[in-house]
């Protein structure tokens, strides 16, 4: 008997809803086990979690507080990604866009206008983070440098210099020795919705529309998906391929750089250790779980915000170790991620007839 | 020939395999006599290089039994195959660059632990060299080798492990005539020992010349079995694609306008950074088809690359109308009116995860009605889409269907559509019927012969000089990057075109070249 896999020539609508639903189903067992391991009630794990994540109108709001920068940095990621053009900088960028706000908000708020204020730091935000990954962006355009290593690196840059500002230069004198930077002055405070959820929602709602649109109705979003399936085609088309790596760099930094924006001025109103916490990591698995489609990134995006929000209270309410939510959060990934394969591949088992190869001869 | 002696050494019954979304065998028997060179003749997707990748232990079937003397055998592997005596060239040869003929053939010993004496390999080598005319040089290393010489290194190595049934995989498509005629010489000597061979093929050249017996395989099931000596061509192609086909295109005669593409002492180097065209100068006028002949890797492909725009030139000059387009990008030469069918379909002319309109679309988006500002009318492609499916009678199931799923006719016929549609009056064809069956290539032929008369100037490479010598107006031959000389189709033989591709200038060649026609 041999297994086989083997592509599948058509991909049902049914499939794509069941595989993840199942999947996410096993890695609840699987993860039952290790509860149990731990000591902990699995049932009763989960109903705090699910309970902590969306029981109340308060924690829906926090798993929306924590899906806002996911959504932002996953869109940023997927367009480039649409183009394979690999960008794990989105944490890096997200940074970049937070410093650029502050910077405006601590230092500039005399001479602009407060009215102008947040305008001006959703601006400065936004082209710092497209900045940011302009340069990967542009090694990778002249000199064919990887990107891959290169935005990483450019992560650890940024998120350094991020402490070094916190915690040096423009650390709050009246702070008591606390790390971070002064409070924003109200004007440069992000309007906020209902509990913690501001602007920064809309903004990724915004987001993900333009991104639908530039994807699906223009000459930009038709030249970023024929590069990203054939580069080789795309370049015998006389598409400009420097061009819209460039481009779109510009936008997936901008979108990143927006979320940092949004962070600091909606959350924190200040800079401190709260802004560079990963967001940017999972953004990557945001946009593939959503197979880089903006709604559906979305969706992913508060999905992972409860995870997050779920986790957080089960370290609270159970007293569990902050590894056990980690743990979880990784064998769902783990679990749905790997359950994909079985959407676009499916199993064959082969019976053998039972001749021994080469022994016929003698027969 | 000894054919008294003739018996059945393989018995295939009812081999099935399936692939994802393709039966590829259907139930087929297959019977291979030794003393004889049987021809597997089908299109492309027939099922030939399966039902033999199943003989040689490369897959194993889903259904059916093979017996080999009357005893049924069943193979895990190629290394089962051969230790059967059943063995198989492919298409790619699998010999190591670096290494000697001698080197490679201990490789595929696989006696691990023995001590090989090399020096009795060698001794080995030149016997079977001399058995069956397999002249090679075992010291030799395989990269210094032409490809008609490592094809025999590949059949030596079959024969030192004892192969008593060689299969050969569309054994000619890389060699010049010349080579082709010793190779079938080779493999009639083989069959004189006593040995079966067995040629995938769907060349009806090939069938005719090499062939004892000829086997039909079409959409997996076995159509016909025929002696070749019964048959003929035109029954073949019937048998092969199910209906008749047209030999002789009807082809105009030219009517040659003006200068369209000029090339001017064109250098340029390969990925290699060697030279890959030396001095080439040429031009092409409307109406006019200009044949480009050579065997592959003497340069067809950077002539191509320069004219379009993805490989520069280091010295000389391209215009396109009284226009300079030397070292321009792909988007200048585009918008000069340069059309380009790829020789690599899959990999440069089509983005094949997406759908068939936006395959058609590909040159066609940047202007409108398609373009309206920076958007890209959806209605509009839907209707830019229909008409060239209808136009050029693309098979597809739907203009969302991904360009993948579709034949490789009518992957071809997609580019040729968008292609035609894009163009201004002049066509740079690679390779255009490359893997396609009779009837796809009889379709593009026409296709690009329609657009000459229509007043196209077309540039054509090709490998297969049947295809050029068809639809050319003027030929030049290419070797090591330069042009061996422009022939006239009508007045010069295939055997003069196959030395000048073998390196001789048109001058060195006599005109009494015919006691090497073999067959």
């Amino acid at each position: 008997m041999r297994i086989q896999f083997e592509k599948r020539t058509d991909q049902s609508r049914l499939s794509g809803f069941l595989i993840p639903l199942i999947s996410f189903f096993l890695a609840l067992v699987f993860c039952a086990v290790i509860l149990i391991i731990f000591g902990i009630n699995p049932i009763q794990a989960y109903s705090v979690m699910v309970k902590g994540a969306l029981g109340s109108t308060y924690s829906l709001t926090e798993t929306l507080v924590k899906a806002v920068p996911l959504m932002l940095t996953g869109l940023g990621v997927s367009i480039a990604f649409q183009m394979h053009f690999w960008n794990i900088g989105a944490e890096g960028q997200l940074a970049m866009g937070g410093i650029a706000a502050a910077y405006v908000a601590l230092f500039l708020k005399d001479v602009i206008p407060s009215s102008l204020l947040l305008p001006v730091m959703f601006l400065a935000g936004a082209l710092i983070g497209a900045f940011w990954a302009l340069i990967p962006a542009m090694l990778k355009a002249a000199i064919g440098v990887n990107e891959i290593l290169t935005t990483l690196m450019m992560n650890y840059i940024a998120i350094l210099l991020v402490e070094y500002l916190y915690l040096g230069p423009w650390r709050d004198p009246k702070g008591y020795g606390f790390p971070g930077t002064a409070q924003f002055v109200e004007a440069a405070w992000l309007p906020r919705l209902t509990g913690r959820v501001h602007y920064g929602i809309i903004f990724a709602v915004l987001g993900a529309v333009m991104l639908w649109f530039i994807l699906k109705y223009t000459k930009f979003g038709y030249e970023i998906r024929l590069i990203g399936e054939n580069p080789k085609a795309a370049r015998y088309t006389g598409i400009n391929i420097t061009k819209n790596i460039l481009v779109v760099m510009l936008l997936s930094g901008g979108l990143s750089g927006i979320a940092g924006m949004a962070e600091v001025s909606g959350i924190s109103h200040r800079l401190y250790t709260g802004l560079a916490v990963g967001y940017g990591y999972t953004a990557i698995i945001v946009a593939w779980l959503a197979s880089l489609n903006p709604w559906s990134i979305l969706f992913v995006a508060f999905f992972m915000g409860a995870l997050l929000v779920g986790g957080d209270q089960l370290q609270i309410a159970m007293q569990t170790p902050a590894a056990v939510a980690d743990i979880l959060q990784g064998a769902i990934l783990f679990f749905m991620l790997g359950g994909s394969i079985f959407h676009t591949y499916r199993i064959k088992i082969i019976h053998k007839k039972t001749i021994v190869h080469g022994e016929s001869e003698h027969e | 020939m000894g054919t008294e002696n003739k018996s059945i050494t393989v018995q295939m019954r009812g081999i099935t395999k399936q692939f994802p979304g393709v039966l590829a065998n259907d139930g087929i028997d297959l019977d291979v006599h030794s003393h004889e060179i049987l021809a597997l003749l089908g299109e492309n997707g027939a099922g030939k290089t399966t039902l033999m990748n199943i003989l040689a232990g490369l897959y194993q079937p889903d259904a059916g039994q093979i017996s080999l003397k009357g005893k049924e055998v069943e193979f895990q592997s190629p290394k089962d195959a051969i230790s059967h005596g059943i063995g198989m060239v492919h298409q790619h040869f699998m010999l190591v660059e670096s290494l000697t003929v001698t080197e490679n053939i201990i490789l595929s010993l696989q006696s691990s632990g023995i001590n090989i004496h090399a020096n009795q390999v060698k001794k080995r080598v030149l016997e079977l060299s001399k058995q069956y005319h397999l002249m090679v040089d075992p010291d030799a290393a395989i990269w210094q080798l032409s490809v008609g010489e490592q094809q025999r290194v590949e059949i030596m190595r079959l024969l030192y492990r004892g192969a008593e049934i060689l299969i050969l995989d569309e054994p000619t498509a890389v060699l010049t005539p010349e080579e082709a005629a010793d190779l079938a010489k080779i493999l009639r000597k083989m069959t004189e020992e006593g040995k079966a061979v067995i040629l995938i093929t769907h060349k009806l050249n090939e069938v005719t010349s090499f062939s004892d017996r000829v086997t039909v395989l079409r959409a997996g099931h076995v159509v016909s079995n025929l002696l070749t000596k019964d048959t003929s061509k035109k029954e073949l192609a019937r048998l092969m694609v199910g209906r008749d086909i047209l030999f002789h295109l009807e082809k105009k005669k030219c009517k040659k306008g003006d200068s369209v593409l000029k090339l001017e002492h064109i250098h340029t180097t390969n990925d290699k950074g060697l030279p890959a065209l030396v001095d080439v100068n040429l031009q092409i006028c409307t109406g006019e088809i200009l044949g480009v002949a050579g065997v592959a890797g003497n340069g067809q492909r950077e002539l191509a690359e320069v004219i379009t725009g993805l490989r520069d030139i280091t010295s000389g000059k391209i215009s396109v109308n009284g226009k300079d387009i030397s070292n321009s990008s792909p988007f200048e030469v585009i918008h000069a009116g340069i059309s380009h069918v790829p020789g690599d379909r899959i990999g440069v002319g089509l983005a094949a995860n997406l759908p068939v309109s936006d395959n058609l679309v590909m040159k066609a988006y940047r202007k409108p009605p398609i373009l309206q500002g920076q958007l890209v009318k959806k209605k509009n492609i839907l209707q830019f889409t229909k008409n060239l499916i209808e136009v050029f009678e693309i098979k597809t199931p739907s203009a969302e269907t991904p360009a993948r799923l579709l034949s490789g006719g009518n992957q071809q016929r997609l580019i040729l559509a968008r292609e035609i549609t894009a163009s201004q009056g002049m066509l740079i064809a690679v390779y255009p019927s490359r893997g396609l069956d009779v009837g796809a290539t009889e379709s593009v032929r026409s296709t690009l012969l329609e657009q000459r008369d229509k007043g196209s100037a077309i540039l054509l490479i090709s490998e297969d000089l049947e295809e050029i010598t068809q639809l050319s107006d003027r030929i030049i031959v290419l070797y090591e990057g330069k042009i061996m000389g422009t022939v006239d189709p009508e007045s010069t033989s295939l055997e003069t075109i196959g030395m000048m591709m073998a390196g001789q200038p048109p001058a060195n060649i006599t005109k009494t070249g015919k006691e090497k026609k073999t067959t």
